[in-house]
């Protein structure tokens, strides 16, 4: 190994470091914003006490829990129990290596990005199917039960939904997906692939477990669900993979079908004007507005049932995408304008 | 041919695990032993008795009124109500009169008991169905009303306020203030005091304003949200004649199509003078509960207003001016010889209530919240028997969640608003 491959490792291995803690920040403060939010749309401060605006919460959550004893049930597998909260931590940080931020500035720009995105995500179902059988708890299996057909539900309509994408944009690269959306609002995929933006869109709520779709850890059904034997660091882990996976889907909606770091004023008089502003701002801006859904979700929906939701899976969202896929195909074919005349 | 026992796989049985008695959807402390196929319940087995308190064998060591306190603490989400029933037994016994300005009182407070129950039941009941910004919103309007109690008796709960004769004292002329403080700002106070200036008939009116506008928020969240009525429309049906033989009252028994009110059918204080409507449901799901719920919060508004008007006209006695039963005022007390001899002996041996038995039953914003003394002619009951609306309904809980999801069970159990003070006791 020559030097300059060291160097490289290094420079890659700093781009990792660096890109993890930038998550794990950014995670630390969606809860706090998360808190936040809610409170406000729930007649309540959230928050203010730890640091100015309580802007320290995130860590002090965090030195709490990494104090706590982790308690290992008896009855417990030790070596799954310990292992599914580093599988879920894991396939939750790892997607982000093809994430791309700006033009230029990605970690890995594979070829196959979303595909890679799509199973390594996929992957993080694991964890928690481990987690609710290593406990060895009766609420934990529930809890994994439903999470492994939700999942495994979601993830055909969301395939789907993300098959409409690479159909339109004639590429699994995620830069490519970008780049096919250049010239302004309008070409971005919401607009024709409206149906299958919904869809991904409710699909990957359901996939992350949140709110109204969280049958998972069903707070007043199951506790705490999958992770109801878990305390302390093992706990964080969960809770870290759960966020990370949130403002990834959020950031996957805003590189599939809302033009990524793409500027909005583009297309426009004004596209000139905002030339300035680094891709990155425009990233950051729409996937705060899907994460604000997120949270806006969780103020509103009562819980579907177990049920209820696997009907709106494969009843509801998978025949539309298949309609959808149709019509898409029909469109391209056609080299409908003004997104397929190319 | 016989397969011998041991080559025989091993029987595969239900599921079975235990809801409770610490689990979140409990409503306090129900244990539940759920045995499940799947995620269908196939038996659900209620253990009561954890918050068994012997309120009725204490009552019996006790002079009459001093188990008034113990009354708010059956159901601690609807005190005065419990009171109300207890308190008219005694009348009952006593034959003693109560003014008319205390039973408006009563009245009044009843119905502000109702809106304080029935708050706290929808937000719970959001919660357990996962809508939980409803659990804020109703302690906000909640806030204003426990406001009333702690005005009128000092205490936010438990506020032991009815007597029999009448009520303990008359409304306060003026409400407590907000002070300003490190965290509140003199500002921020003035807004808070704003409709605190007046008495506190001034601020339930106030309150009876702005209500009915925070009950359209409430439905706007969740009557026609379809995820909440996927979640409650028939889950949990009673039939009219099973929730007559289940013994069902309130909305409970309403909401499955009968009208049977006690403020209707068996009015007890003024209530034969007040204009108000009894919503019936017509499925007896969850979501037709709901719906009776809800418009009762919308009548109780109703009756609160009248009372209003009627109290602001009529002023006079709130309490009996019996002082074999009531005791005087203390100022008379320290010139009248007739007082201080009253008020030695209801303060040392109390009263004592006629030989006889006496069933009174008030409509309970849970149901029929029925009292049953038996007076041996002492200071103190020769027996109490309570009966709690929230027994009955609870007992139905099986016939209601077989054949139902787990999610299921956590709906129908909030939908029967039990609450474990009164039915454990």
């Amino acid at each position: 190994m020559d030097s300059s491959q060291i160097v490289l490792i290094a420079w890659i291995a700093v781009k990792i470091i660096a890109l993890v803690l930038v998550l794990l920040v950014s995670v630390a403060y969606l809860t706090c914003l998360e808190r936040k939010v809610i409170g406000w749309m729930q007649t309540r401060i959230g928050p203010n006490r730890v640091g100015p605006l309580g802007l320290a919460q995130p860590f002090a959550d965090v030195l709490k829990l990494l104090n706590k004893e982790i308690i290992l049930p008896t009855a417990s597998n030790r070596f799954l129990f310990l292992l599914a909260p580093v599988i879920s931590i894991g396939t939750a940080l790892a997607a982000w290596a093809a994430i791309p931020f700006d033009k230029t500035a990605v970690l890995a720009n594979l070829n196959a990005g979303m595909l890679y995105i799509f199973a390594v995500s996929s992957l993080g179902v694991y964890g928690v199917l481990i987690a609710g059988w290593a406990s060895n708890s009766k609420y934990a299996l529930f809890g994994a039960l439903r999470a492994a057909a939700q999942t495994i539900s979601y993830e055909i309509a969301m395939g789907f939904s993300l098959v409409g994408v690479m159909m339109a944009a004639g590429s699994l690269n995620l830069q490519a997906i970008i780049t096919a959306q250049a010239g302004g609002i309008w070409h971005w995929f919401w607009l024709p692939l409206f149906p299958l933006f919904i869809v991904y869109w409710i699909a990957g709520v359901a996939e992350t477990n949140r709110a109204p779709f969280d049958v998972a850890e069903g707070e007043s059904e199951l506790v705490a669900g999958f992770h109801v034997e878990y305390s302390g660091t093992t706990f964080a882990l969960f809770f870290l993979a759960e966020y990370a996976n949130m403002i990834l889907i959020a950031a996957l909606a805003t590189v599939f079908f809302m033009g990524g770091w793409l500027s909005p004023f583009d297309g426009t008089p004004l596209a000139a004007t905002f030339a300035f502003v680094p891709g990155f701002v425009w990233l950051l801006a729409k996937f705060g507005f899907f994460i604000f859904c997120y949270l806006w979700f969780r103020a509103t929906f009562p819980r579907y049932r177990y049920d209820q939701i696997m009907r709106l899976g494969w009843k509801v969202l998978i025949p539309v995408t298949l309609v959808w896929l149709s019509v898409l195909a029909l469109a391209i074919v056609g080299h409908l304008a003004p997104w397929f005349n190319t | 041919m016989t397969i011998p026992q041991e080559r025989t796989m091993p029987e595969i049985h239900n599921y079975t695990f235990n809801f409770g008695p610490q689990h979140p959807a409990a409503h306090g402390v129900l244990r539940l032993i759920l045995e499940v196929d799947g995620e269908t319940i196939v038996r659900a087995d209620p253990h009561i008795g954890l918050l068994h308190r012997a309120t009725e064998k204490l009552a019996e060591t006790k002079p009459f009124n001093h188990s008034i306190g113990y009354m708010d603490r059956l159901d601690y989400v609807s005190m005065m109500c419990n009171e109300h029933g207890y308190v008219l037994a005694i009348e009952k016994l006593l034959g003693i009169d109560v003014p008319v300005r205390a039973q408006y009182i009563r009245v009044m407070f009843d119905e502000i008991t109702r809106i304080l129950n029935h708050l706290l039941w929808l937000g719970a009941h959001g919660l357990d169905l996962g809508a939980m910004s409803m659990f804020l919103y109703c302690f906000r309007e909640r806030e204003d009303l426990l406001d009333c109690y702690e005005a009128v008796s000092g205490a936010r709960m438990h506020a032991t306020y009815y007597r029999p004769g009448g009520v303990n004292r008359d409304l306060p002329d003026k409400m407590p203030q907000y002070q300003a403080s490190r965290w509140h700002s003199a500002a921020d106070v003035a807004k808070r005091n704003a409709n605190r200036q007046g008495s506190l008939l001034d601020f339930i009116q106030d309150f009876t304003e702005r209500f009915p506008k925070c009950v359209d928020e409430y439905e706007t969240l969740l009557t026609d949200n379809r995820i909440w009525k996927q979640r409650t429309v028939n889950i949990g049906v009673v039939s009219p004649e099973r929730a007559i033989a289940l013994g069902f009252t309130g909305p409970m028994l309403r909401g499955s199509g009968v009208e049977w009110d006690l403020r209707k059918k068996q009015p007890y204080e003024v209530y034969d003078q007040l204009d108000f409507a009894i919503p019936v449901g017509v499925n007896g799901d969850c979501y037709d509960r709901y719906l009776v719920r809800v418009e009762e919060l919308r009548q109780s508004n109703r009756i609160i207003r009248q009372c209003v008007d009627w109290l602001r006209h009529h002023p006079g006695a709130v309490l009996s001016a019996d002082h074999k039963i009531v005791p005087p005022k203390r100022v008379d007390m320290k010139k009248d010889m007739e007082s201080l001899i009253h008020h030695f002996k209801l303060m040392t041996e109390g009263y004592c209530v006629p030989a006889g038995e006496a069933y009174a039953a008030i409509e309970h914003p849970k149901g029929e919240f029925g009292v049953y003394l038996i007076s041996d002619g002492a200071n103190k009951p020769y027996r109490l028997k309570i009966r709690p609306a929230g027994f009955a309904h609870l007992a139905a809980l099986e016939e209601l969640v077989r054949g139902h999801m787990i999610a299921d069970v956590v709906a129908i159990l909030s939908s029967l608003d039990i609450v474990f003070g009164e039915i454990d006791r």
